[in-house]
Order: structure tokens, then C-alpha cells, then sequence
């Protein structure tokens, strides 16, 4: 790990600010209203920003490719979450099936 | 906690414990990928209580683990987190005043929210707020710690596809915002371009930098269609 005085203030700053927007939604709540389109976009900023994470810490390792077992085991949990597979099962899935390609052989 | 069980149907109370049930399990896989990815106990077990939203947990650790600035990390979990405002903008009073307020900011997040805005008159949802929320606030840490001794136990992470398991969370808790029925279409999009901007940057930037490039996306895809 990096300096650990680092990832202590990495830490603080993500707690304060996630309050501070906790905190300040009730306190402005009359005062103003957010357009539901800056909500909307907000919410997409959130979303593909988790996609990108999603894709780059199951494809590559550092700056080269993963392997073929990771992606398919993130793959076969992926297909499983869009058919409503509970959460548990979705995370097991893409284990095991990393799992079991390794122990096949498989990189 | 008593006015609570008076005031919310059994049938509330029961999914309430459910979600937080879910909750925990999560956290479970959150301690033992944070320690999987080398970060110490103390990471997830402070994050989990003083952050208390898992996706941009899941997000600090992906980029410090992955040897990103941690500064840079929090930035990008704070954008993550934004949406805690609209949340608190969007509900009624239930957080109360005074010290209760400090507290019922806190424990703001998907699901108390959720289970406040679903209940019919103003008591019910206070109730179902504060008991969501503080059900989170004790399942969340809980699970974490649990996860990250049971993933420090294990020596060969790989051999269990341990590290599978961090992307399919991910996937996992975004899917519901792809499946939305009136703005799934766009954020797919986005969140499909997105995730190939950053795998084009991987190779060639700093660990971190990729994932914030993948915000272009927004801009190109997603402004243009949430309009309608």
C-alpha cells in the first residue's frame, strides 16, 4: 500500500464530503430544487464511473491484460445480476467459474 | 427503537431486516477484497463506518489498491456520493433536529431512503428511515470486518477467484440503474462507452486516471438523451 498518512486523508475526505452532501440535503431542502435532469445525470456519472472500474479491475492487471479466467468468471456473474440472480449467487458465480478455469488450467 | 416496531406493519420490518441482511453479505465481500488487494484491515473497518456507501467504498479501495493517488480516489468517491444530495432534497424531514439531525444525516443511503420514500404517511417513514438506516449502520461495519479477517485467512486468493468477485459486486449493484426503464438506454450507453474509454487509457496511464477519463462518456452520450 501507498503512505498510509495518504490513505488516511484519502479517507477524511471522502467521510466529510459524503456528509456534507448528507448533511446539506435536508438544510436546503426549501431553498432550492435541483432540476430532475441534474439528478438524472448525476446518477449517470455515478453509474459509468462504476461500469469503467467494472471493466478495467476485470480485464487488466496493472497495464497489461488479466487473463482469460477473471473475465469470464465477472462475465458469467454479470449475465447472472441482469437476470435477477440474488446478490450472493451473482458474487459465487464469478468466483467459482474463475475458480474452477484456473484449476483447468487456464491463465 | 420501540415506537419504531408500533409504528411500521410487520411486513415492512421484515424487508427492512432483509436489506440489511443484503447489506451485511456485501460487506462481506467488501473486507475480503479490500484485504485481498493488499490493504490493511483497518481500510474497509474505518471506511465502513465513517463513509457508510458502499459503492464508493468499493471504488476507493479498486483505485488505491490498484496503486492510485488516494486523494484522487476520494474524489472520485465523493462523485459517486453526490447523489446523497438530491436524496436528502427529495425526502421529507425525517432526519429531526438537533443531535438527531448529526446522526440522521449519517445513515442516509439507498436503502433508508428507499424504504422512506415507500411508506404512505409521515411517521411511517421516519420510521422506516431510522430503522433501515441504523440497521445499515450495524450490518454494513459488521460484515466488513467479518469479510476482511475470513479474506486475510486465505493465502492463495487467486486459487479462489477472489479477485472475480470485486468486478461482479460492481456489476451487481449498477445493474438496476442499466435495467431503468426510462433512462437505462442512455446510462448503457454511457456506461458502455465509458468502460471502453478507460480500457483504451489502461495500459498507457496511472492507476485511477482511466476510470475518471470514462466520465467523457457522460457528456457525449448521456446529456444529449436524459433531456427527454
Amino acid at each position: 500500500m501507498k503512505d498510509p498518512a495518504l490513505v488516511v486523508a484519502g479517507i477524511a475526505t471522502l467521510s466529510a464530503g459524503t456528509y456534507a452532501f448528507r448533511l446539506a440535503g435536508p438544510l436546503l431542502r426549501r431553498r432550492i430544487a435541483l432540476p430532475p435532469r441534474v439528478t438524472k445525470l448525476l446518477e449517470a456519472a455515478a453509474v459509468v464511473l462504476l461500469a469503467a472500474l467494472a471493466a478495467t479491475s476485470a480485464l487488466t492487471e496493472g497495464h497489461g491484460f488479466a487473463g482469460y479466467a477473471r473475465p469470464a468468471g465477472v462475465l458469467a456473474g454479470g449475465v447472472l445480476a441482469w437476470r435477477n440472480a440474488p446478490f450472493l449467487v451473482v458474487v459465487i458465480a464469478a468466483a467459482a467459474t474463475t475458480a474452477a478455469l484456473r484449476l483447468l488450467g487456464v491463465p | 427503537m420501540g415506537s419504531i416496531y408500533r409504528t411500521l406493519p410487520g411486513g415492512v420490518l421484515r424487508d427492512i431486516a432483509l436489506s440489511c441482511l443484503a447489506v451485511a453479505f456485501i460487506g462481506l465481500s467488501y473486507g475480503a477484497v479490500a484485504v485481498a488487494s493488499g490493504l490493511p484491515l483497518w481500510v474497509p473497518a474505518a471506511q465502513s463506518v465513517l463513509v457508510l456507501a458502499g459503492a464508493s467504498e468499493f471504488l476507493f479501495i479498486g483505485i488505491v489498491a490498484a496503486g492510485g493517488n488516494p486523494i484522487a480516489a476520494a474524489l472520485a468517491g465523493l462523485l459517486v456520493n453526490a447523489r446523497h444530495l438530491p436524496y436528502g432534497l427529495a425526502l421529507p424531514d425525517v432526519t429531526g433536529r438537533g443531535w438527531r439531525r448529526l446522526l440522521g444525516s449519517h445513515v442516509m443511503n439507498d436503502e433508508s431512503v428507499v424504504f422512506a420514500l415507500a411508506q404512505d404517511d409521515h411517521d411511517r417513514k421516519k420510521a422506516a428511515y431510522w430503522a433501515c438506516g441504523l440497521g445499515v449502520l450495524a450490518c454494513w461495519p459488521a460484515g466488513a470486518v467479518l469479510g476482511a479477517l475470513a479474506g486475510g485467512a486465505i493465502r492463495d486468493t487467486g486459487a479462489f477467484g477472489l479477485d472475480a468477485m470485486f468486478p461482479a459486486v460492481i456489476l451487481a449493484l449498477i445493474m438496476p440503474a442499466l435495467r431503468d426503464q426510462a433512462n437505462g438506454r442512455a446510462t448503457r450507453r454511457a456506461a458502455v462507452l465509458g468502460a471502453a474509454i478507460a480500457l483504451a487509457a489502461a495500459p498507457f496511464l496511472p492507476a485511477g486516471l482511466p476510470v475518471l477519463l470514462a466520465l467523457g462518456a457522460v457528456g457525449a452520450v448521456a446529456i444529449p438523451q436524459v433531456r427527454r
